[in-house]
């Protein structure tokens, strides 16, 4: 099984995100995998195993994000690709991602159900679309038997259960596999791996970022008494007009 | 110039986030608006989407439609935008338009955005307002394409019907081969619960209820309020609630006009799944906790002695 898991390169989500002329503030952030790019990466080193299989890791981005490309080979990727290239908009990075699929050949194409920066949720779609292959999102659970997978959509109160053919597409969140920590020898190991960086193909950005801003700040918390809870109910009914 | 919605069905009724959808169509002011609806729906709704702005809906009335197939799908709404000659595509975001999209802006190559919580500025260009960093922050992000594709956050804007009657028409698609590949073999869904993605109202417990046989009250609270009923990821995780349940940054983002918060400490990454309520009330046993920051009303008070009686209280205005 020779699996491509798309990562992206996010702030720790336990950042309070700022803005600095008009892009993030990357002061004293710290990058991580996407979380639920990290789903999707821990599910295929399982599946690798299983199979005996490949797992190459690959990320749009610059120079920055190579110690993000590290740990997932730490993680347990045998090799990864860097697509020298600002991640400008999900098309962009959709399109690199499909160069390199029709290049190498792969039998599924694994990212997160969105990244955790610009929420997009889109790539894989559209690298679904571009191959003409099957997309699944969000996909929970993912189960293969020769060469049929079993996957779990999260719907609206539940799930769907459907069955597709190789090759696909899927984008994953919890709980498809538990996130794996690199151990010492995964980070030693990984300085060895192969990370080769490539060129981006050309595309013309169809969407763009003008400017950011933070949601307006609550006014503030009214309190009342756990004693008053009729006050409670009259506030929500009066004031805010909400029942 | 028109503008053509997809409206998606439960149970053959069409969902409440649609109908916000053809709104928002007709409030772009860029033209007739077309809806185009799959599967099961009874005619008289369908022609009911007049009344919030619809002039036509093509009805792809397909039974195979029904199992919301997302490849299909895309090619439907791909083949009415082609029909329609449609610049602009919106759909309200759900599991299944959350899957589609991507596919029917590539067929259609158009600009997408997902996630738009307001109406576009068009005083230069095309410029949407989209949840960024999950929900801790926003982008004005401009379209500059011919075609576009949107999807809108619930809540967007209101949907009150007026007054109007659309025509319907049948419509189909030619399907390729592989556009049936994802059909549903199987589905497990909470029978008669109020959806989450779709609940006005929701009532969400946390760590603090002490497991799950807690969790009558919380029901009751929302059965009192007509709410959905959601979780933490603590929650989620040990399995006390289901997955689908779960809100905040890797579960889902919801935006209703009342969230209540139970014994939910408000880390920052369950903020970011429910920042985006209109009034968020939270009842926690510590003062400190931090989401009382987050919040417009809070009661500081044990969950297990609050709660029947806030159940009480409501039902006397209820």
């Amino acid at each position: 099984m020779k699996i491509l898991v798309c990562i992206s390169h996010v702030p720790d989500t336990t950042t309070k995100i700022k803005f600095k002329d008009n892009k993030l503030d990357e002061d004293g952030v710290s990058f991580i995998i996407g979380p639920y790019d990290d789903y999707a990466l821990a599910r295929a080193i399982e599946i690798k195993t299983d199979t005996n299989g490949t797992v190459t890791v690959l990320n749009v981005g610059t120079a920055v994000t190579e110690p993000t490309l590290r740990k997932a080979l730490a993680i347990g990727a045998d090799d990864a690709i860097r697509v020298d290239a600002e991640p400008t908009d999900a098309l962009f990075v959709a399109e690199q991602i499909t160069a390199i699929a029709k290049e190498n050949g792969y039998d599924m194409i694994l990212m997160g159900r969105e990244s955790s920066d610009f929420n997009g949720g889109l790539v894989h779609g559209m690298v679904g679309e571009m191959l003409g292959w099957p997309s699944i999102a969000p996909c929970m659970k993912l189960d293969l038997d020769g060469t049929t997978a079993t996957l779990a959509r999260e719907i609206e109160g539940g799930k769907e259960t459907l069955e597709v053919s190789l090759p696909f597409v899927a984008g994953c969140q919890e709980p498809i596999a538990e996130w794996k920590i690199p151990n010492m020898r995964g980070i030693m190991m990984a300085r060895k791996k192969p990370l080769n960086v490539v060129q981006p193909v050309g595309v013309d950005n169809v969407t763009e970022y003008k400017s950011f801003e933070l949601p307006a700040e609550k006014a503030g918390c009214k309190l009342v008494d756990a004693d008053n809870l009729d006050e409670l109910v009259s506030l929500l009914k009066n004031e805010a007009k909400v029942l | 110039m028109s503008v053509l919605v997809f409206v998606e069905s439960d149970n053959g009724s069409i969902k409440s986030s649609s109908h916000e959808a053809v709104v928002y169509a007709k409030e772009l002011g860029a033209g007739e608006v077309t809806a185009v609806a799959v599967g099961s729906i009874s005619a008289d709704e369908l022609a009911d989407l007049g009344k919030y702005g619809a002039a036509k809906v093509l009805h792809a009335a397909d039974e195979k439609l029904n199992d919301n197939v997302i490849m299909a799908t895309a090619t439907i709404i791909a083949a009415a935008a082609s029909q329609t000659d449609a610049s602009i595509v919106v759909m309200a975001r759900s599991s299944l338009v959350d899957a589609v999209a991507a596919r029917v802006a590539i067929k259609t190559g158009a600009s997408v955005a997902t996630n738009v919580v307001a109406l576009p500025d068009t005083s230069a260009g095309f410029v949407v307002k989209r949840g960024v960093y999950t929900g801790k922050a926003f982008a004005n992000v401009s379209l500059p394409g011919a075609k576009k594709v949107i999807t809108i956050a619930k809540n967007t804007v209101a949907a009150e019907p007026g007054e109007g009657t659309a025509s319907v028409e049948v419509f189909s698609a030619d399907f390729g081969e592989k556009d049936f590949a994802t059909a549903r073999k199987d589905v497990k869904k909470a029978e008669g619960d109020i959806l989450l993605p779709e609940a006005d109202r929701v009532v969400s417990a946390g760590r603090g209820l002490k497991g799950p046989e807690n969790w009558g009250m919380i029901e009751d609270l929302a059965k009192t309020l007509g709410a959905a009923t959601a979780c933490s990821k603590p929650v989620s995780d040990m399995e006390w609630r289901p997955h689908h349940e779960h809100v905040g940054q890797t579960g889902i983002k919801i935006s209703p006009t009342l969230y209540i918060a139970v014994g939910i400490s408000g880390a920052i990454q369950h903020l970011a799944g429910v920042n985006s309520s209109k009034v968020i009330v939270v009842v926690n046993k510590d003062p400190e906790a931090p989401f009382f920051k987050a919040a417009d009303y809070g009661v500081v008070g044990d969950a297990f002695d609050v709660i029947p009686r806030l159940n009480e209280a409501l039902k006397k205005v209820l």
